[in-house]
């Protein structure tokens, strides 16, 4: 499956990014082959709706869950009602791709 | 088009707290005077509006002010996101098979709606503030803006608020600080701009950003300094340099402090500013009869 991962860097060495809304990246990793996409975040340079913006990125990409530090409401709204599981990860975006595989992750309320 | 004989005036400041609302109502009382049933002061700073902390208004009358935002029929929406793609505010998102609207993000554009290729998207009322009408006890038209709390884009409301400018009475807009769109907003509705200043470096910075505010949408300025002291020339030696008429000196008094602290204009508690602040405005009128003569020339 394809999970998208917010981060500050361009690869899956890259760290997880601490908030979803302004991360420069959204990195799209497919789980069973390690492939992966950078986009662009919109969100990062947007006065506001920077989440809505990020959660648009996410979802056009095709992911079916997404990791960051954090999440702010918008996002967190739109993930909800478009059933993408959002979990809290840290780390590189490897690594939080596999705690997520493994099932360590905690997924958000 | 305002009466030539009764210029609106409304009253800036690039800097907050320099005595814009302390002025624009110490002007109306003072005008009020000379010209009963005649003035009206509308309060644009709708984000905090507060000229009615000094001149004690009757409110008659409230009405909302309504932007259009989008409703999404979900049984004909496609899910395509052309809405979202071009949406620049990101007020509108499809999340997989969930269609969301963010309506405290939405500018009222009707992008969303415009490019539906399916006509899914109408545009219904969503109330962002009101506007209040009244008067005050000595017959001054009383207006005040007012955003609704929690939402963050001031100028339909502000440009609700000026709307209700009079033509045939003397109207004074006293605008929100600063240079931004609710400013500009609001300084467009009139025909002269007075901005009121501070004598600091603070004060003069913002200044400067106000004048060319003013002088970009070809509004003529003038400028009132508050708080005025000896051994502070910078706001003077600027409106020296730059052409710009200083109509009306305030000096740092505590009294005047302790007066607007009470709730009381300028003109309410020292009645000997009355003629001042009328020549202010006479002054306001005579700058204006000489550009329309020039233009005329031209």
């Amino acid at each position: 499956m394809k999970v998208a991962v917010a981060s500050s860097g361009g690869d899956l060495n890259a760290p997880v990014d601490m908030r979803l809304g302004r991360c420069a990246n959204i990195i799209v990793v497919d789980t069973d082959t390690m492939d992966f996409e950078v986009y662009s975040n919109p969100g990062a340079l947007a006065g506001t709706g920077a989440g809505v913006a990020a959660a648009q990125v996410v979802a056009n990409a095709g992911a079916e869950a997404v990791v960051a530090g954090n999440f702010g409401i918008n996002s967190l709204r739109g993930f909800k009602s478009g059933g993408i599981a959002a979990y809290v990860g840290s780390g590189t975006v490897r690594q939080a791709v596999q705690a997520l595989v493994d099932g360590e992750l905690q997924p958000v309320e | 088009m305002s009466e030539r004989s009764k210029p609106t005036v409304s009253v800036a400041a690039g800097k907050g707290g320099t005595g814009k609302t302390l002025f624009a109502t110490s002007l109306a009382v003072a005008l009020t005077e000379i010209h009963p049933g005649q003035v009206q002061l509308i309060d644009c700073d709708v984000e905090e509006p507060n000229a009615d902390i000094l001149l004690h208004p009757q409110i008659t009358q409230r009405a909302p002010v309504d932007v259009l935002v989008p409703q999404v029929d979900l049984d004909i929406c496609t899910r395509c996101g052309l809405c979202a793609e071009h949406c620049q505010f990101s007020a509108i998102a499809v999340i997989r098979d969930a269609v969301l609207t963010f309506p405290d993000l939405c500018a009222a554009c009707g992008v969303c709606a415009y490019v539906c290729p399916v006509d899914a998207i109408t545009e219904v009322n969503r109330q962002v503030g009101s506007v209040a009408h009244g008067s005050t006890v000595r017959g001054i038209e009383f207006v005040q803006g007012r955003l609704s709390v929690g939402d963050q884009r001031a100028t339909p409301v502000t440009r609700a608020t000026g709307s209700c400018k009079d033509d045939s009475m003397i109207t004074i807009l006293d605008a929100p600080p600063g240079t931004a769109c609710p400013m500009q907003e609001t300084i467009d509705f009139s025909d002269y701009c007075i901005l009121v200043t501070e004598p600091t470096p603070f004060g003069l910075a913002n200044l400067e950003h106000s004048v060319e505010t003013c002088r970009r949408m070809g509004i003529p300025c003038g400028v009132v300094i508050n708080r005025d002291q000896a051994g502070r020339p910078g706001v003077e030696d600027y409106c020296a340099r730059e052409g710009i008429d200083v109509l009306l000196r305030i000096p740092e008094d505590r009294e005047i402090a302790e007066a607007y602290a009470r709730g009381e204009t300028l003109a309410d508690a020292f009645p000997q500013w009355h003629d001042e602040l009328v020549r202010v405005y006479d002054d306001v009128i005579e700058v204006l009869s000489q550009v329309t003569t020039t233009s005329v020339e031209e």
